[in-house]
C-alpha cells in the first residue's frame, strides 16, 4: 500500500473493529487477505486492505460508520461468484464479507415470504420452503454457492427468467446500511410501500448504494408439473425458428435454452450428456404449471420443434431424465475447459428476433479472427453467453479473444440490446456503458448514487466509467471537471 | 404575455393556453397549460419552466390528478396527451415502445390485434405515463405484477430539461441503475415520463371466472389462503365488499390453455364450496374502483394473511361504512367513503388501520377534501433518503411540489 495515510486509517479501523466485533471477525494477515483478491472474474485482482466478517446488522453498521468517519472506501462481498468484478476489493479499503450472516430468519408461508440474511445461499431458501410446497424462483446456475445479497446486488437471473422474472421481481423489502451508516428499510413484506421504490433501484445496483443486511423475498407455490424436452436441430437457424414459433403461438415456457455445435462438443467431452448425434444446435424447453394446461402446450411445443426441423425430440419421463437433459447445459461453462485451455464468458442481450442474424455475425467474427466461439444461451429472452476460446500460452491470442468478446457486445448494442443480462457491469464493462447510454443518461443514474453515497466510498470505481462529483450542477458538464483538472478533487 | 408566447413557440399555437378552472390540480388552479408533441418539446418546455422558475405538474387524461396531496404551487400543467404514438410494437420480441400520453385502452387495442397484451389493467384506463406515475394496477397484478414489473425501459425529462433514458428494449438487462423503478409511483415529482417500454404477454387462449359469496372476514381469509396454496395458478383473486358487514364476493380469474382452464375451474369450484360457480364473464365491478370521482379514497397494502384483521378494522370504523374492493391475493385493497364523511372519523379510521397494519402494511389517503387534515401517507421509512433523491433530481422543487410523501 503506497499511501501512508490510507494504511494508517486501515490500522486504526482494524483496531476499532477488533474491539467492537471480536478478534475473529477481522482479517489483516497478508496471506489470508490474498484469498479475497478477486471474485469469479479472476483476471482482475487486488488484495484488500482489511477484511471484516460481521454477523449482525449492528456490526455492519459499526463497520460502515468507521469507514465513513475516516473516508475509507469499502466493498461488500457475498460468495464471490460474481462474473464482472463487482466484489473486486481495494487495497486502500475494507472488504465486508457476509458469509457469517447466514440465518434464514423466517419462512412465512401464510404470507408467502421469507426473510433472510444476505449471506444465505440461494438454494437454501428453496430448501427451507420446499417442505411447505413453496420455492424461491430466481435460480442462477450458481445457485448452490451464490448468496442472496449478491443476487440482490446483481439482480441475478437464471434459466427460468423468461416466465418468472429476475431477482427484482421476487424481492419486496431490504434492510440496508446506507453509506452514512444509517439502518433503513426499503419496502417490506407488502407491495406498493408508500414513497419512491428505492428497493427496486437498489436491486441491481451492484453494491454501490449500500450494504443489504436483511432481505424479504417472495415464495412461490411449486408448480403441479414440470415437463422438459430436448430437441436436436441441424443448425442454430432452425432452432431459432422453433423458438420464434413457440413464442409466436402464445406459449410462455419456463425456460428455452440453446446450445450450438461447439458448446455441445464441450459438454459431451466433459459430462457425456449424449445429446442428439450430429446436432448443429439443441434446444431445451421446459414448461411448468397445472398439468392439463402443460400437457396441451407441451404437445404444441413438440409440434413446432418438428415443423422447424428437429430431427430428434426427447421428452423426459421423470426427474432423473430431466436432470440428464439439463446436465449438458448446466455444465457447459465449466465444460469448455475440456476443449480450450482458456476462455472468456461473455454476457450480452439482443432482441430475440435478432438471434439468427447475430449468431451469423458472431460466426463471421469468429471465422475472420480465428477465435473459436461456443454459444450457450437463454434463447427465450435473447440473453447470449458466448464462450470465447483461446490459449494464453500463444502470444496475442488473449488480446484477440478480448477483441472478439468486445465486438460481440457492440453487436448487442447495435441490435438494440444490452451489454449485460445478468452478470452485471462491475469493473469489467464500465467502459462499455457510454456505448449503450449517453452522458446525460449516465449522469442521471449518478443522481441516485449521489443521493445514497455523496462521499463516494461505497464500492467506488464500479459500474460507471466517469462518476460525477456530487453537489455540482447536473447536466452541464463537458470534458474533465475543472476541480479534477486542477488536482483539487478526485472523482470517486 | 412572454411565458405563454414562449410555450406556444415550443408547442405550436393552439397547444399552449391560459389555464381555466377545469385545469385545477386537486383544487389548485395553474396559470398555463402546455401540450408538447414530442420528447424534445417536453424538454424545451421544462427548460423554459426552469428559466422562469415555474412549478410544473404533468397530466395525462387527468382523473388520478387528485391523488396525492394538493401541490403547494402549480404554474404550468404539462399535458402529455399529444404524446400518443405507439412508437414500436416488436411483436416477435413481446415488447412495445409507447409514448407516455397514449391511453392504455388504445394501446391494448393495438396489441390485441396481434394476440398480445400489456398485462396491466388498472381501473379506467388512463394514460401510460399516468398509470406508471401513479403505479396503478388492477386484478392481473397477482400473476403479472404492476407497471413496476412490466416496465423495461423509460425516457424521462428532468426538471432541468435534460432528457435521460434507462433500461432498454430487452427484457433481460442489468446495465446501470433501473430508473424505471424510481419513476414508477413517483407521482410526477421526479421528472416527466415521455416514453415507456414494456414487456408484453400473449393473450390467454381461455379464461374462467369462479365466483363465491363469503359470509365474513374470517371466511374470506380462509378461502384466499386455500386458493393461494392450491395448484390452480390464479391470474387474479379479487374481493368485493359493497357494504361493510354485508356479504362479500370473492372472484378468481383463471387463464390458460383451453384444455386446462375448465378442469381447473371445476377443481376450484369444489375447493371453494358454498355457492361457488364458474362462468365466462367478469362481474360488473371487475377492475373498477369501489369509489366515485368525488369520494374519499384509500389504498391499503397488507401482508396477505392479515386480510381478516384489515377487514375487521374497517368494519369497526366508528359509523363510517367504507366500500371495499381489491386484490386479496396480493394484499392491496381500495376503500371508498362518501366525500362528505366526517373528517374526524376519517382521521380516526386511518389511525386505527395504520395501528392494525404495523409494522409492514400501509394505508394511504389517495384523495380527500382539504377538511380531512391527516398525513396522507403515514409513516414512511427511508424518508430522508427519498428527500435526497428528490433534491438530486429536482433541486428547486419545481415538479409537483408537496404532492408526495413527507411533503416531497
Ligand atoms: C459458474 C457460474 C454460473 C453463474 N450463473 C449465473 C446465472 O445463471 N445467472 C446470474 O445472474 N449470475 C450467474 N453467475 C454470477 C454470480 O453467481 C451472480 O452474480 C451472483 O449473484 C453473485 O453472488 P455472490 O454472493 O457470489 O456475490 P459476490 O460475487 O460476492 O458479489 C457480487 C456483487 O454484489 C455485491 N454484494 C454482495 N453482497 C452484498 C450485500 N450484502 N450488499 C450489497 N452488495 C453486495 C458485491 O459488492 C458485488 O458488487 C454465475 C457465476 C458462476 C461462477
Ligand atoms: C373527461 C374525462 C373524465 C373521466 N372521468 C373519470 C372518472 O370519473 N373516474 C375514473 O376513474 N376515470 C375517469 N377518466 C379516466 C382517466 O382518464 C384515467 O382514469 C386516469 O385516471 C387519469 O389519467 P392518467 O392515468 O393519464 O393520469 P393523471 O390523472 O393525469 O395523472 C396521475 C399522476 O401521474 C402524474 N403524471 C401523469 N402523466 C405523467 C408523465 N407523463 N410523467 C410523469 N408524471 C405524470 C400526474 O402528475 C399525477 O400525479 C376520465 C377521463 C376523462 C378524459
Amino acid at each position: 500500500m503506497a499511501d501512508p495515510t490510507a494504511s494508517e486509517a486501515l490500522s486504526r479501523l482494524a483496531h476499532r473493529f477488533r474491539a467492537a466485533l471480536g478478534e475473529r471477525a477481522v482479517i489483516s494477515d497478508p496471506v489470508e487477505l490474498a484469498t479475497y483478491s478477486c471474485d469469479g472474474l479472476t483476471h482482475y485482482t487486488a488484495t484488500p486492505g482489511l477484511v471484516v466478517l460481521p454477523e449482525t446488522t449492528e456490526q455492519v453498521q459499526e463497520v460502515v460508520r468507521g469507514c465513513a468517519e475516516l473516508g475509507v472506501p469499502y466493498v461488500a462481498r457475498g460468495s464471490g461468484t460474481g462474473l464482472s468484478g463487482g466484489a473486486l476489493p481495494r487495497a486502500d479499503g475494507v472488504l465486508v464479507v457476509t458469509t457469517r450472516m447466514r440465518r434464514i430468519i423466517e419462512i412465512d408461508i401464510p404470507n408467502q415470504r421469507a426473510v433472510v440474511e444476505p449471506g444465505v445461499i440461494n438454494l437454501e431458501v428453496t430448501r427451507a420452503a420446499a417442505p411447505h410446497g413453496f420455492y424461491y424462483a430466481p435460480d442462477p446456475s450458481s445457485q448452490q454457492v451464490c448468496s442472496i445479497g449478491g443476487n440482490v446486488a446483481e439482480n441475478s437471473g437464471g434459466a427460468h427468467c423468461l416466465k418468472y422474472g429476475f431477482t427484482v421481481h421476487h424481492v419486496l423489502g431490504l434492510e440496508i446500511v446506507t453509506p452514512d451508516g444509517e439502518v433503513v428499510w426499503l419496502g417490506g413484506k407488502t407491495p406498493d410501500s408508500p414513497g419512491y421504490d428505492l428497493a427496486g433501484v437498489f436491486v441491481g445496483s451492484e453494491g454501490t448504494l449500500g450494504i443489504v443486511t436483511k432481505i424479504v423475498v417472495r415464495l412461490l407455490r411449486a408448480p403441479q408439473v414440470v415437463r422438459t424436452l430436448l430437441a436436436g436441430f441441424r443448425s442454430t437457424d432452425e432452432a431459432g425458428g422453433a423458438v420464434s414459433a413457440i413464442i409466436g403461438a402464445g406459449v410462455v415456457p419456463a425456460a428455452i435454452e440453446m446450445m450450438d455445435a461447439l458448446a455441445i462438443e464441450a459438454a459431451e467431452a466433459s459430462v457425456h450428456c449424449d445429446y442428439p448425434r450430429g446436432a448443429g444446435a439443441v434446444l431445451i424447453v421446459e414448461l411448468d404449471g397445472p398439468s392439463a394446461d402443460v400437457a396441451q402446450q407441451f404437445a404444441e411445443v413438440e409440434r413446432h420443434c418438428r415443423e422447424h426441423g428437429a430431427f430428434e425430440v426427447r421428452v423426459a419421463a421423470d426427474d432423473v431424465e430431466r436432470a440428464e437433459i439439463w446436465k449438458g447445459r448446466k455444465s457447459a461453462f465449466a465444460a469448455v475447459g475440456r476443449i480450450s485451455p482458456d476462455y472468456l464468458v461473455q454476457d450480452g442481450v439482443i432482441p430475440r428476433t435478432a438471434l439468427p442474424e447475430v449468431l451469423r455475425d458472431i460466426a463471421e467474427l469468429s471465422a475472420r479472427s480465428g477465435v473459436r466461439v461456443a454459444n450457450v444461451f437463454h434463447a427465450g429472452d435473447g440473453n447470449l453467453h458466448p464462450l470465447v476460446l483461446f490459449d494464453e500460452s500463444v502470444p496475442g491470442q488473449g488480446e484477440r479473444a478480448e477483441e472478439v468478446s468486445g465486438a460481440i457486445l457492440d453487436l448487442c448494442i447495435r441490435h438494440g440490446g444490452s451489454i449485460t443480462g445478468e452478470h452485471g457491469v462491475g469493473v469489467d464493462k464500465a467502459k462499455f456503458m457510454p456505448r449503450m447510454f449517453t452522458s446525460e443518461d449516465l449522469d442521471t443514474m449518478q443522481l441516485v448514487r449521489c443521493a445514497f453515497d455523496p462521499a463516494g466510498i461505497c464500492n467506488p470505481g464500479k459500474v460507471f466509467p466517469t462518476p460525477r462529483l456530487c453537489g455540482e450542477v447536473p447536466g452541464k458538464r463537458k470534458g474533465v471537471h475543472p476541480l479534477v483538472e486542477a488536482g483539487r478533487a478526485e472523482l470517486f | 404575455m412572454a411565458v405563454l408566447a414562449g410555450l406556444a413557440a415550443i408547442c405550436g399555437a393552439g397547444n399552449a393556453r391560459e389555464a381555466g378552472p377545469h385545469d385545477a390540480v386537486a383544487g389548485v388552479t395553474p396559470k398555463y397549460v402546455a401540450a408538447p408533441g414530442c420528447t424534445e418539446e417536453v424538454a424545451a418546455v421544462l427548460r423554459l419552466a426552469a428559466d422562469q422558475a415555474l412549478t410544473v405538474v404533468p397530466r395525462g387524461t387527468g382523473t388520478k390528478l387528485a391523488w396525492g396531496a394538493p401541490p403547494r404551487s402549480v404554474d404550468l400543467v404539462l399535458d402529455t396527451t399529444r404524446l400518443a404514438r405507439v412508437v414500436e410494437h416488436a411483436a416477435g420480441d413481446l415488447v412495445v415502445v409507447v409514448e407516455a400520453g397514449t391511453r392504455l385502452d388504445t394501446l391494448q387495442e393495438t396489441l390485441a390485434a396481434h394476440g398480445q397484451r400489456l398485462a396491466l389493467d388498472p381501473p379506467s384506463g388512463g394514460t401510460v405515463g399516468g398509470t406508471v406515475a401513479a403505479n396503478a394496477a388492477g386484478p392481473l397484478r397477482l400473476l403479472y405484477g404492476t407497471a413496476r414489473d412490466l416496465l423495461i425501459g423509460v425516457t424521462v425529462v428532468r426538471a432541468d430539461g435534460v432528457v435521460a433514458r434507462a433500461g432498454g428494449k430487452v427484457v433481460k438487462n442489468v446495465a446501470g441503475y433501473d430508473l424505471g423503478k424510481l419513476f414508477t409511483g413517483s407521482y410526477g415529482t421526479l421528472g416527466v415520463i415521455t416514453q415507456a417500454v414494456f414487456r408484453l404477454h400473449p393473450l390467454p387462449a381461455a379464461r374462467a371466472y369462479v365466483t363465491r359469496t363469503v359470509a365474513d372476514a374470517a371466511e374470506a381469509s380462509r378461502l384466499v389462503q386455500a386458493v393461494l396454496r392450491s395448484q390452480l395458478v390464479p391470474a387474479a383473486l379479487e374481493l368485493d365488499l359493497p357494504r361493510p358487514g354485508g356479504p362479500a364476493t370473492l372472484v378468481v380469474l383463471l387463464e390458460g390453455a383451453p384444455a386446462g382452464v375448465p378442469a381447473r375451474a371445476e377443481t376450484l369450484v369444489a375447493l371453494l364450496g358454498g355457492d361457488a360457480r364458474a362462468g365466462e364473464e367478469a362481474p360488473p365491478w371487475w377492475g373498477r374502483h369501489p369509489f366515485g370521482p368525488d369520494d374519499i379514497t384509500l389504498k391499503i397494502a397488507y401482508p396477505i394473511a392479515d386480510l381478516e384483521a384489515v377487514m375487521t378494522a374497517l368494519a369497526g370504523a366508528g359509523g363510517l361504512e367504507p366500500t371495499l374492493r381489491g386484490s386479496v391475493g396480493t394484499g392491496v385493497l381500495h376503500a371508498g367513503l362518501p366525500g362528505d364523511a366526517d373528517p374526524a372519523a376519517v382521521a380516526r379510521l386511518l389511525g386505527t388501520l395504520r395501528q392494525a397494519l404495523r409494522p409492514w402494511g400501509s394505508a394511504i389517503l389517495l384523495q380527500a377534501p382539504p377538511a380531512v387534515a391527516v398525513d396522507r401517507w403515514g409513516d414512511v421509512p427511508a424518508l430522508a433518503l427519498m428527500r435526497r433523491v428528490k433534491t438530486q433530481f429536482d433541486p428547486a422543487h419545481r415538479l409537483s411540489p408537496g404532492r408526495f410523501v413527507g411533503g416531497i
